[in-house]
């Protein structure tokens, strides 16, 4: 049900938060996708999800096909006879999807035996691998809804980790240097700090974009360097812990500026998940609900119909990349409050592209970015498990990821594997130009 | 009156313009009399080292200048320059004056910071070469795909991809050249995925370029902690030597620094005249260029736009593969992971800093290139200056050309944008 309510359904006139106003009306019957076809939920679910599930599939088959290529013993294996080389590739690829599910979803016969014996420790440590999944989508998460909000919008944020390192400094920072605080204060203080820092990184491309057209993706792939180099002097210098031997890390966050965690160790199930919950609800209500949202969205799809309409385009840049920057910044701050309770260099894993390839998958809305983001989080997840296993490397997740990221972008592939027809994405999510601000 | 405002007009320079380069003109006189000329010694002396080390041909002796009277000298001409830039304005050379004071800005800052010691300026600019060298490459190979209409931000991946590539090759084969040409196809392989996905599929290409750079991430690290950091003599190729060309490499200053270097630095140089040549004084550069930038009008001419289109993504592939080559055969002779660092996103900072011309990009490469080494040197002279906030200096003047603060750039019309045939 959820799924039918986020596609297309809140672009419908009566649901409109637009008062009738002529130029506006106008514009929006321009820019509104077709009606989408009648009949059921299964439907349109298929219209939805089709390709982004063959193409995670594919993803995952072309994995599969790296790991059995690159695993030494099946050489050997297809040496001796062809069986036996077909049968070994065939069960290093189940032994590590196999660790891989079972160290990202739970491993089935343990959670039957957890849930037999009724013991409340016991179900937890159980479910712990899904919880641990969850913990690795909640950066995802907000880095992906920055992502999404700026495609909307017209707008390449690029500049995601960036953003996310000076958000998660400037929360380490609130968080270990102000002391004395009550918790109900402080942290939501240093969460608001990494919002405020990251909103200013995001800040500074869009008004570039919007004042003097400077393309917003080199200014935020600078904005990632000139980030990173800040944040290497701020950790080895002024914010570096005393105790750390010359490593660039800060100092312990205070008790008050954690996000408490809802479990004894080791399971780190924290209040962040909840709150980018909460977060990618207010984002769809912004950008489907509200005139500011539908302005972005305007300007995104369509600036010159948008000036013509009246709408203020820098306003709406500015504010886009912004709001982008503060998500990416509370990424980070997330982080940083929740999991980490420092800021050190290796804080990102690479988030920064990752949430570009997750913005794709969930065509730039919401719910998409949250089901995506926790794809993604039980991959990385599932990936760090199957690496103790069956020693693939955690890499193979990036790999898997620009397939994926491929095969969304150009459902043409997908169309062309598996011989299928593909009904015509109507929405166009994502609006982009060229370099000079055109 | 109105005829100068006319050809001012004609220039490109605003009268706004103009006075605004003055002030900041003048604003660096300022800077360099504060930061610098004020805080040095009198009668201090400023040594530089002529000769890199380890150079037996070309060598030079040591230049020492006065420091205080350099700083003076510096101080003054700049602020001259500023208020001549303020009142009347220097026309068509704006840029080339700006330019001139940036230079005076650097030298004073390098003769501050050696004055009473002696500061090795020929290695300095050595390493800034060899620091340049994969920027301008990836420079190079993005000219090439832009003009033809395509953006390439995938330039990274593709560097990192043949560093990795190279090394392998390399190392199995005990070979520099197999290397290099491993190097070559691999990226060149790249290429072709970024060409297929922007080209055929018309996906929008900076999230082509992207899906590239993930991919090499993830498959150079794949591989590399797979098979490279388990098996070292896989991950142990030849490097290029030191060639020096004979009687060249025995000039002082410019010897050492260009000419007895290896082999990428030579290729620099050729690709810089050959893609100079082959993009404006020829017919098929008029015709990738016509591409770029008005590819209806050049389909209507009878140019296969597609095809003209696949060749540049190509060739700008051959390029980032050298340029990617020159970091495990070239330099370092061994890949790590993430080893590029960025250089390919600089390159194409460089590319749009040099106005999508390649001497343009070679000449902000080497800017680059120095600011990277400017920033290692610092550590060793211990100003007091976080390093860090040296090496942020070309991203920051990136954005501020960007900005158009020194003028707009002339990207390619149809940058970017896929084309359908009609």
């Amino acid at each position: 049900m959820g799924w039918r309510v986020n596609q297309n359904s809140t672009e419908k006139p009566e649901q409109s938060p637009v008062k009738p106003d002529t130029g506006k009306v106008l514009l929006e019957e321009l820019t509104r996708p077709p009606e989408p076809q009648k009949g059921g939920w299964w439907r349109s679910a298929r219209r939805v999800l089709l390709v982004p599930a063959l193409a995670i599939l594919t993803g995952l088959i072309f994995g599969a096909i790296l790991m059995v290529l690159t695993t030494e013993e099946v050489y050997q294996a297809f040496g001796r006879s062809f069986g036996e080389g077909m049968s070994l590739a065939g069960r290093t690829v189940v032994e590590s999807y196999g660790a891989m599910f079972a160290g990202s979803l739970g491993d089935p016969g343990r959670i039957i035996t957890a849930l037999g014996s009724g013991e409340p420790a016991a179900i937890r440590r159980a479910f712990n691998p899904f919880l641990e999944s969850l913990v690795n989508a909640t950066p995802y998460i907000f880095a992906g809804l920055a992502v999404a909000l700026g495609f909307r919008s017209g707008l390449f944020n690029i500049g995601v980790e960036g953003q996310l390192f000076v958000g998660a400094t400037a929360s380490a920072f609130v968080g270990y240097a102000i002391k004395g605080l009550p918790g109900i204060i402080h942290m939501p203080l240093a969460l608001l700090a990494g919002a405020v820092a990251g909103g200013v990184w995001g800040f500074i491309p869009g008004w570039l974009k919007a004042k003097t057209g400077a393309h917003e993706v080199i200014n935020t792939i600078m904005l990632n360097w000139i980030a990173f180099r800040l944040t290497e002097y701020l950790l080895s210098g002024p914010m570096s812990r005393p105790d750390s031997g010359g490593l660039p890390i800060t100092p312990l966050i205070e008790k008050s500026a954690e996000i408490p965690q809802f479990f004894q160790s080791p399971i780190r199930l924290h209040l962040g998940f909840f709150m980018a919950l909460a977060v990618a609800w207010f984002i769809h209500w912004l950008l489907f609900k509200t005139t500011i949202g539908f302005e972005m969205r305007t300007v995104g799809a369509n600036p010159h119909g948008a000036r013509y309409a009246g709408m203020n385009i820098t306003r709406s840049t500015v504010l886009a990349m912004t709001i982008s920057g503060a998500l990416a910044g509370v990424a980070g701050a997330v982080q940083v409050l929740a999991v980490n309770r420092s800021m050190a260099i290796g804080l990102s894993p690479g988030y920064g592209f990752d949430s570009i390839a997750l913005a794709l998958l969930g065509n730039s809305t919401p719910i998409g970015v949250v089901l995506s983001s926790i794809l993604f989080g039980v991959l990385r997840n599932g990936a760090t498990r199957m690496m103790v296993v069956s020693q693939i490397p955690i890499d193979i997740v990036s790999i898997i990821q620009a397939l994926i990221l491929a095969f969304v972008a150009a459902p043409a592939i997908i169309r062309t594997i598996y011989r299928i027809k593909i009904p015509k994405e109507a929405e166009q999510a994502v609006f982009v130009g060229s370099w000079g601000g055109k | 009156m109105a005829n100068a405002v006319l050809v001012r007009k004609l220039e490109g320079v605003s009268p706004t313009r103009q006075r605004w380069m003055g002030v900041v003109e003048i604003g660096m006189a300022v800077l360099i009399l504060i930061f610098f000329t004020l805080k040095v010694q009198p009668g201090s002396t400023s040594t530089f080292n002529m000769t890199p080390g380890g150079i037996t041909r070309g060598v030079a002796g040591d230049w020492v200048v006065p420091a205080l009277g350099t700083l003076i000298f510096l101080t003054v001409v700049a602020f001259l320059l500023g208020v001549y830039q303020f009142v009347r304005g220097f026309g068509k050379w704006t840029n080339g004056v700006l330019g001139i004071i940036v230079a005076f800005f650097v030298f004073g800052f390098l003769v501050w910071a050696s004055a009473g010691k002696s500061l090795n300026l020929s290695g300095m600019l050595s390493a800034a070469v060899l620091l340049g060298v994969p920027i301008i490459l990836g420079a190079f190979s993005g000219v090439i795909s832009e003009r033809a209409g395509v953006v390439n931000i995938a330039i990274e991946g593709l560097m990192l991809m043949a560093a990795m590539v190279g090394a392998l090759v390399g190392s199995v084969t005990q070979s520099i050249w197999w290397g290099l040409l491993g190097a070559i196809v691999s990226s060149v392989l790249l290429a072709l995925v970024h060409g297929v996905l922007s080209i055929k599929y018309k996906i929008n290409q900076i999230i082509s370029g992207t899906v590239i750079n993930i991919f090499s991430t993830g498959m150079t690290s794949y591989l590399s902690s797979k098979f490279m950091q388990t098996y070292q003599n896989l991950n142990n190729p030849p490097i290029f030597p030191r060639i020096p060309i004979p009687l060249l490499a025995d000039i002082p200053i410019i010897g050492p620094l260009f000419f007895n270097t290896n082999i990428f630095v030579y290729l620099t140089f050729i690709l810089l005249i050959v893609i100079q040549v082959a993009l404006f004084s020829t017919r098929w550069g008029l015709r990738l260029r016509s591409v770029g930038e008005h590819p209806k009008a050049a389909d209507t001419l009878g140019i296969n736009v597609i095809r003209t289109r696949y060749v540049a993504v190509i060739l700008s592939g051959v390029v980032a593969g050298i340029g990617g080559a020159f970091f495990t055969l070239g330099s370092v002779g061994r890949f790590d992971e993430m080893m590029t660092a960025g250089k390919g996103f600089i390159g194409l900072a460089a590319m749009i800093f040099g106005n999508w011309t390649p001497i343009g990009a070679f000449l902000a490469g080497l800017m680059f290139g120095f600011a990277d080494s400017v920033a290692t040197k610092l550590s060793i002279l211990g100003t007091g200056i976080p390093t860090q906030f040296m090496a942020m200096a070309p991203y920051l003047t990136t954005m501020i050309v960007l900005a158009g603060l020194v003028g707009r750039g002339q990207v390619p019309a149809a940058d970017g944008e896929p084309y359908t045939k009609e």
